[in-house]
Formats: C-alpha cells, sequence, structure tokens
C-alpha cells in the first residue's frame, strides 16, 4: 500500500477542564483498511471519534481527510465529505417505524448529490437498505416502530443509517455492545461486505474477539494516549496494553 | 340473529399499506368526514352567527393561526413564548405600507406577511443555537423591547400608533378570508410536517445530532421552520391591521404569545388540527365567560386547568383516539 492516507491524524488532542481526554493521538487511515480501536472505559476512543466527525472541538492537532484540513469542521460537512459515524447510545426517532428513521439521512445532501440531483423513493429505499442489514422483509420488521425493536436490531438500523450516507470512511463507536453473539455473528458478514465494497472503517470494540478477526490493525487507547499500535497479535503480546487491560503486577 | 362489534377502520386498514382501498360510501365518509368537517363548519357558520359572535370567530381564526405557528416552531424544536412578535411584525409592517406608501390591502397583507417573516427570522437568527428555555426566553423578550424602542423612538406613530388605515371591503371578506387562511394553513403545513421535509423538521425536535450526522445543516432547517412560522402570525397580523384600520403598541401584547400556546397545549400540540380546534374552544369560552367580571381570568383558568388535568395528551388526540376506535354492529356470520 503505497497510496496517500485517506485519513491522517495528528497529533489530536482534547482536554476538558484538567483531563487530558484525547492526548496527542496521531495515525493514518488508508482506503479500504480496517482500524480496531480498543481501551477500557474512559480511555478517550470515543472522543476521539467526536473529534474527527466535529462533534467536539479539538485543543489542538489537526485531521485530514484526502489532503484537506477538515479539523473542527461543523459534523454536516465532515459527513458530506463521506464519513459517516454511528453512535455508541443507539439514537433512533422511537415513535417512528423502522424504515421512517431512515428518511432523515436518505435526505441528506450528500445523497443527493451522489444521485444526481435527484432522491428517488425514499421508502423503497429505505426497506432495500434494511433489508440488507437484516430486518428481514417477510416478517415486516422494518414497518415496526422503533421503541419496540430489540436493541440488536437498533444497532442495524444505526448501521443502515450510517450506509445510507453512502459513506467511504465509516466509524461504528461500539456497534457489537449489548449484543448477543449470535447478534454480533450475523452482524460480522454484513462489515466484511462493507470491507469488499471498499469502505473504510474505524470500529471502536470491547469485544475483542470479534474485532480482531475482522480488523486489519489495532490501536490501543489508555488515559488518552495511545500505547499501541499493531496486528491483533503483536498488540496483544505489549506489556503496556496487559497492564492497562489487567492491572500492574506490582 | 346474533350481533358483534366490529371496528370500522379496519377493513380499510387491513387491505391497505398506505393506500387506501376504498369499497363503499360508509368508508369514504370515514374518511373525508373529519376533513370535510371543518370545511364545511367554516363555510356555513358565519352565515348562522350574529355580528358580535361573527367578530369572535375572526378572533378564533386569527389566534388559531397563531396557534398553528406556535406548533409549527414546537415540532420543529423551538419553543416560543413571542407569538406576539410575528403577530406585531406582521401588523406593523402591513400598518406602516398603508400608512406611508398608502398601498392597498391585498397588497400590504401579502408583503408583510413575507416581511414580517423574514425580519422576525432575521431577528432570531443569532440565537437560533438556543435550545429549549433559553430560545423561549429571547422570543419572550423581543417583542417586550420592541415596543419599548417604539415608545422611546416614536417612530410609526410611537404609543399613538397609527389610525385611520384602509378597511377590507366588507365584514364578510374579513371573516371568509381569516377561515380560509386558517383551513390553508391548517391542511398545508399538516401536509408539509408529514412530509420526509418535515420528518427532518421532527426529526430535529427528537433528536438533532442524529439529523446533524446525515450531513443536514439543522440550523438552516431551524431558519425554514422559523420563517414559515413567522409569516404565519405576520399574515394574521397584517390582517388584523385592516380589521381594526389601527396598528400600534397593544400588538406586541402577550396575549398573542400565550392565548396560542393555551390552545395549543389544550388542543393538543404536534398535529396543527389540535392548535386550531384549541383556538375554537378557549375563545369563544373566554367570550361567554365575559358575564362574570373579574372573576372571568378565574373560571377561565379552572377551565384550562381541568382541560390539561382531564386530557394531557390533549382534546384533538383524545378525539382522533376514539374515533379510530368506532364500532359498529354487524351480523354473526354462521
Amino acid at each position: 500500500m503505497n497510496s496517500a492516507p485517506l485519513l491522517q491524524v495528528v497529533e489530536l488532542s482534547k482536554a476538558f477542564g484538567g483531563v487530558q481526554a484525547v492526548n496527542r493521538i496521531s495515525f493514518d487511515l488508508r482506503k479500504g483498511e480496517l482500524l480496531g480501536v480498543i481501551g477500557p472505559n474512559g480511555s478517550g476512543k470515543t472522543t476521539t471519534v467526536n473529534l474527527i466527525t466535529g462533534f467536539v472541538r479539538a485543543t489542538s492537532g489537526k485531521v485530514s481527510y484526502k489532503g484537506q484540513n477538515i479539523t473542527n469542521w461543523a459534523p454536516y460537512k465532515i459527513v458530506r465529505l463521506g464519513i459517516a459515524r454511528t453512535f455508541q447510545m443507539v439514537k433512533p426517532f422511537y415513535q417512528l417505524p423502522a424504515f421512517k428513521n431512515m428518511i432523515v439521512p436518505l435526505y441528506s445532501p450528500r445523497v443527493k448529490g451522489l444521485a444526481g440531483g435527484k432522491y428517488g423513493d425514499r421508502n423503497a429505499v429505505a426497506l432495500d437498505l434494511l433489508e440488507e442489514v437484516g430486518f428481514e422483509r417477510d416478517a415486516q420488521v422494518a414497518y415496526k416502530v422503533a421503541s419496540v425493536l430489540p436493541q440488536g436490531y437498533l444497532k442495524r438500523l444505526e448501521l443502515a443509517k450510517a450506509m445510507a450516507l453512502q459513506p467511504e470512511l465509516m466509524i461504528l463507536d461500539e456497534l457489537f455492545s449489548g449484543l448477543s453473539l449470535a447478534e454480533v455473528a450475523s452482524i460480522v458478514p454484513i462489515i466484511e461486505k462493507l470491507l469488499l465494497e471498499g469502505k473504510t472503517i474505524i470500529m471502536i470494540e470491547h469485544r475483542l474477539k470479534e474485532l480482531f478477526r475482522i480488523a486489519h490493525r489495532v490501536m490501543v487507547l489508555n488515559y488518552g494516549r495511545m500505547i499501541a499500535e499493531g496486528s491483533a497479535k503483536e498488540v496483544m503480546e505489549n506489556d503496556e496494553v496487559k497492564k492497562a487491560y489487567l492491572g500492574s503486577e506490582e | 340473529m346474533k350481533k358483534r362489534k366490529e371496528r370500522i377502520d379496519r377493513g380499510i386498514k387491513v387491505r391497505s399499506g398506505d393506500i387506501f382501498a376504498l369499497c363503499s360510501w360508509r368508508e369514504m365518509l370515514y374518511l373525508s368526514g373529519p376533513r370535510l368537517l371543518p370545511l364545511v363548519g367554516c363555510a356555513l357558520l358565519p352565515l348562522l352567527l350574529g355580528t358580535y359572535w361573527q367578530r369572535v370567530l375572526l378572533s378564533v381564526a386569527v389566534f388559531g393561526l397563531l396557534a398553528i405557528s406556535w406548533d409549527i416552531l414546537a415540532q420543529s424544536s423551538m419553543v416560543s413564548l413571542g407569538q406576539a412578535l410575528f403577530f406585531g411584525m406582521g401588523a406593523y409592517c402591513a400598518g406602516a405600507m398603508n400608512h406611508y406608501w398608502h398601498l392597498p390591502a391585498f397588497v400590504t397583507i401579502p408583503l408583510a406577511t413575507i416581511m414580517g417573516g423574514v425580519i422576525c427570522t432575521a431577528l432570531l437568527l443569532p440565537v437560533l443555537r438556543l435550545r429549549g428555555i433559553y430560545f423561549a426566553m429571547v422570543t419572550l423578550i423581543v417583542p417586550l423591547m420592541l415596543v419599548r424602542i417604539i415608545e422611546a423612538s416614536k417612530i410609526f406613530g410611537g404609543t399613538e400608533g397609527l389610525s385611520g388605515l384602509t378597511p377590507l371591503p366588507s365584514q364578510w371578506i374579513e371573516l371568509y378570508v381569516s377561515l380560509a387562511a386558517l383551513l390553508g394553513a391548517l391542511f398545508g403545513f399538516r401536509r408539509v410536517m408529514s412530509s420526509d421535509y418535515g420528518l427532518v423538521l421532527k426529526g430535529i425536535n427528537d433528536n438533532d445530532r442524529s439529523v446533524m450526522n446525515a450531513g443536514i445543516n439543522i440550523y438552516w432547517f431551524k431558519a425554514q421552520a422559523l420563517f414559515l412560522s413567522s409569516a404565519v402570525g405576520a399574515f394574521a397580523g397584517a390582517l388584523m391591521t385592516h380589521v381594526y384600520m389601527f396598528v400600534g403598541m397593544p400588538v406586541f401584547a402577550l396575549d398573542y404569545s400565550i392565548l396560542p400556546i393555551a390552545a395549543a397545549v389544550v388542543g393538543g400540540p404536534g398535529s396543527l388540527a389540535g392548535a386550531t380546534l384549541g383556538a375554537f374552544i378557549l375563545v369563544p369560552l373566554s367570550e361567554a365567560l365575559r358575564a362574570l367580571g373579574g372573576l372571568r381570568i378565574v373560571f377561565y383558568g379552572v377551565f384550562l386547568v381541568i382541560f390539561i388535568v382531564a386530557l394531557p395528551e390533549g382534546i384533538f388526540h383524545f378525539i382522533s383516539r376514539k374515533y379510530h376506535q368506532f364500532e359498529r354492529w354487524v351480523e354473526v356470520e354462521k
């Protein structure tokens, strides 16, 4: 791989008052790569995502996407470039049916732009996308109100909402948390398919086993710092990582 | 012969997902009835009422428009305490154009609707980022500030206001224009709010980060909703200016802010129809209680509390639920 990085993060930092939530993190991401981000609770994983996607303003550092400096841009502008994210806490519109939840992302100017100025029938597109992430069409799950759907479907809905934006870079924030083994096993192929389609993905995960099966590269954060980076095996043999996860031996 | 009860709407809903497959006159009436009722009612009511109650009906239409204007904003995540700002801005725009430029009413009213919408949106643009009570506070204060500015700078006639404005050709025109506007706003904006565009506006209310995350500039959409809402309020103000043939500081009074909210809350927010229904209940109620003199506001307040406690979802949502649960007797097949 010798192409220029898709996403480049340089010395990115964020301090909330005296707490250094993210401390000078730097990494590159190439097209088609799946980067796993792991670390104990409060290690700055979600804050890093929020910094990249513009939901939180960086104290210092730089984020560039396709060579363009996007540090501290408004979130909607970043999405229009092709970076879509999911939220750790799912945020559907609870009183709407699942497929109506897809209307808002399908209303995005990015979707309109990619389709050449036309939106088409959003309901039909929504149903197709939901079927792709496992809303069985025959069971009419997509027509059910979001508030009655189990967590597994809400996470899939969240994934489908990101897919609706036809992004090049997807950032999945703890997509597997709160799901059963079977549910995770049914989502993994969807992610593998996205990779085959050429999408670049950042996954924040606590479910290490499932993540290591699909991640090309893993980055470990602790107290806002990057303490290790490399293949899953390399990372897990790193002493500092063991210490962060298991506590020090002294 | 044995009989059982059957819901009227079931058959319609079973036969169709989104498309209504209507099989009988009764089914057509079932669906069109609630829509025809306000149309027919507003067409006939003025003919049946005396002059005094015709004035009340005009007032109902004006407060109904303001309540719809409030509801549009509330559904788009902006809780306003300042419908008087929209009303007053429209009133002053129409009044000034008529007084200084001698433009006729059929020109000033549409112009004032648009101008009022643009000016109010521009005034509130800087605070569009505020949410909930913070936005509400600003909308409450702005009309009060404008009153003082007019008083201190003596513009537009200062405390005296502008009087001797051109009236509308006849009382019937006043009444029917206001009722037509009310129904137009009710059905038009109900359609807008249930479209995909309206879904985005409601999405901002539900969860603005999720909408932002779709690459949608929520402040641009909020500004559009603000324009729609303030244009509706400005229309009501412009119309009343020509009805009263006068515009002055009372157009920014608190009544125009509070009563529409009461109407929307009593009627049931989130449907626009509720807001309209609320105006049809509260305004005549307030008039009927006039005989009680000083105690009027006490009884009015008690009625408000009873409505809100007994039907917190709003009268419209209650009626609409009951309507969909209508049953009829049918023979049991053996």
